[in-house]
């Protein structure tokens, strides 16, 4: 029986450590938890014990950041292996991958890099989701990027891209709205547009984040997705204007660097939390 | 362009921006490449210094920063197991001329190492001495005592406990002069490190080698002074016995 996402509609956070008392204590509007895959791989101790419990209390959204979708050579099997052992016991209630690579012969990059829209990345990276897909027993969900460069080889725009993918999958897709945000002042075009073409239907959850703001070498601005404070006003503009189209859905914040303290955190998942209750 | 060229030119900042790379303008894609260059060479640059946080105190924030830039271009990460990371550090620290005159250095990363190892090996529950006082002679020389799969020992010529203590927990630790055994494990949930006594390392290293303890016992009888009975005592009470095999 494949695992379908099925998180809550309402407002969750990405798990830090540091916050594990405070969310035991009192998780406020956070009502399910996003983890990185990744951080989870060990043998033992002490942030699986803490994993465990919190999903004796909490819906767990899975996150792989080192899968390589995207990636030119064949997906890691040894790295599926783990996923699957992961998902085996945590029984996440859902599992996402990013549409990029992150590895390649000189190792694994720790980054999310770009990708070229043409069909033979559709057929490759719709290849390597079908692969997860069978071998981890799951729908998946995959995130649209972040992108600070294009390709010349590319031969048509996102969108079309994921539609490609989606109907060559049957995966559901994650919609970063921070990163339509980036994306689209990146690249010169309306994320409205891109936030009223989206395939909602496919829509499994929703994040949002941080970024800062710098300039390319013609001083145009450059948005860089960096996850170290909070969503900005027009981000959140984009989120109403998607969940208008969408209804309810899962929302979670993203926070990954100069991490807060709990209450400014739970202040994000708050404001989420009433953006979703303003559409009853 | 393909991956390989583009994670070579990530790694390479003489290497110019690959080509097909651009602006919405249709021009080179210039310093929106190095975006991708800076998030590669500093996300890893800053999960060394969480793995190597004494290393990186010894040598001073900036000093390590430039190490690291020259370290994660030469070992980037085999796995996306961020914690596995950098396994390569304390023999690249060994190598590494800046900082030759640092001779303590590289043990103390080993220090390091040994401790994120432990906290994330494998759990396990300790047995107490009654399973050990229960066997005859007999069985007893042929047993084998298994070790907490989180144990490490890390032998040095230098105080490496001493520097690590005085550089995290403890700024008032004097350090000797001589060298310095440490065992690391996590028996329950924290990392927790205690120097050895002469004899101690080399001991553990035959409990750890599988070798019965009749053999144990013929082996530490070399150790001038070594006092196995309180050396096995030991091990109940730090609870880092979990099973005899007989």
């Amino acid at each position: 029986m494949p695992l379908i996402p099925h998180l809550p509609h309402s407002a969750g956070v990405g798990y830090k450590p540091q916050h594990l008392g405070d969310i035991l204590a009192d998780a406020g509007h956070v009502k399910w938890l996003e983890i990185h895959a990744e951080n989870y791989m060990s043998a033992g101790g002490p942030m699986l014990a803490d994993l465990k419990r919190l999903a004796k209390q909490f819906p767990i959204s899975c996150h792989g950041v080192g899968l390589s979708i995207g990636g030119e050579r064949p997906l890691d099997k040894d790295h599926l292996t783990r996923l699957k052992h992961l998902i085996s016991w945590l029984k996440p209630a859902s599992f996402s991958e990013h549409l990029a690579w992150s590895s390649h012969e000189t190792g694994y990059l720790n980054d999310l890099l770009p990708l070229p829209y043409t069909m033979d990345t559709v057929q490759r990276v719709a290849d390597h989701i079908n692969e997860v897909q069978d071998v981890l027993g799951v729908q998946m969900l995959l995130e649209n990027p972040s992108v600070y460069v294009a390709f010349a080889a590319s031969t048509m725009d996102e969108i079309t891209f994921l539609n490609e993918v989606v109907s060559r999958t049957g995966c559901g897709l994650l919609l970063d709205v921070n990163n339509v945000f980036i994306s689209g002042t990146n690249q010169d075009y309306a994320p409205e547009d891109y936030i009223d073409t989206f395939p909602v239907e496919h829509i499994g959850e929703l994040h949002l984040g941080g970024h800062i703001e710098d300039k390319d070498d013609h001083g145009a601005p450059l948005l860089i997705d960096s996850h170290n404070n909070k969503v900005v006003d027009p981000v959140w503009a984009l989120l109403e204007r998607l969940l208008a189209r969408t209804g309810p859905k899962p929302i979670l914040i993203e926070w990954d660097s100069d991490i807060p303290d709990w209450p400014v955190l739970e202040s994000e998942a708050a404001r989420a939390t009433a953006a979703l209750e303003a559409l009853t | 362009m393909s991956q390989s060229a583009f994670a070579k030119a990530l790694l390479d900042n003489a290497l110019p921006t690959p080509e097909g790379l651009i602006d919405p303008q249709g021009r080179p894609a210039g310093k929106r490449f190095d975006v991708y260059r800076n998030n590669v060479v500093l996300s890893l640059s800053e999960a060394l210094a969480d793995a190597y946080p004494v290393v990186e105190k010894l040598v001073g924030e900036k000093f390590f920063q430039a190490m690291a830039g020259v370290f994660v271009r030469q070992y980037p990460p085999k796995t996306p197991i961020l914690s596995e990371f950098a396994p390569e550090f304390p023999d690249f620290l060994a190598a590494f001329p800046p900082v030759a005159k640092l001779t303590y250095l590289p043990d103390v990363a080993r220090l390091e190492k040994a401790r994120t190892e432990a906290y994330h090996a494998a759990d396990a529950d300790p047995i107490d001495g009654a399973a050990l006082a229960a066997l005859t002679p007999e069985q007893m020389a042929g047993a084998k005592l298994h070790l907490h799969p989180s144990l490490r020992v890390i032998s040095s010529p230098f105080p490496v406990f001493a520097i690590w203590r005085k550089n995290s927990d403890a700024p008032e630790t004097t350090i000797p002069k001589h060298g310095q055994d440490v065992l690391i494990a996590r028996p329950f949930d924290m990392v927790e490190m205690r120097t050895l006594p002469p004899g101690a390392a080399d001991f553990l290293r035959a409990l750890a080698a599988g070798r019965t303890l009749g053999e144990v016992i013929e082996f530490c009888e070399k150790i001038p002074l070594f006092d196995l009975t309180a050396n096995i005592g030991g091990l109940f009470e730090a609870n880092l016995l979990i099973n005899i095999e007989s």
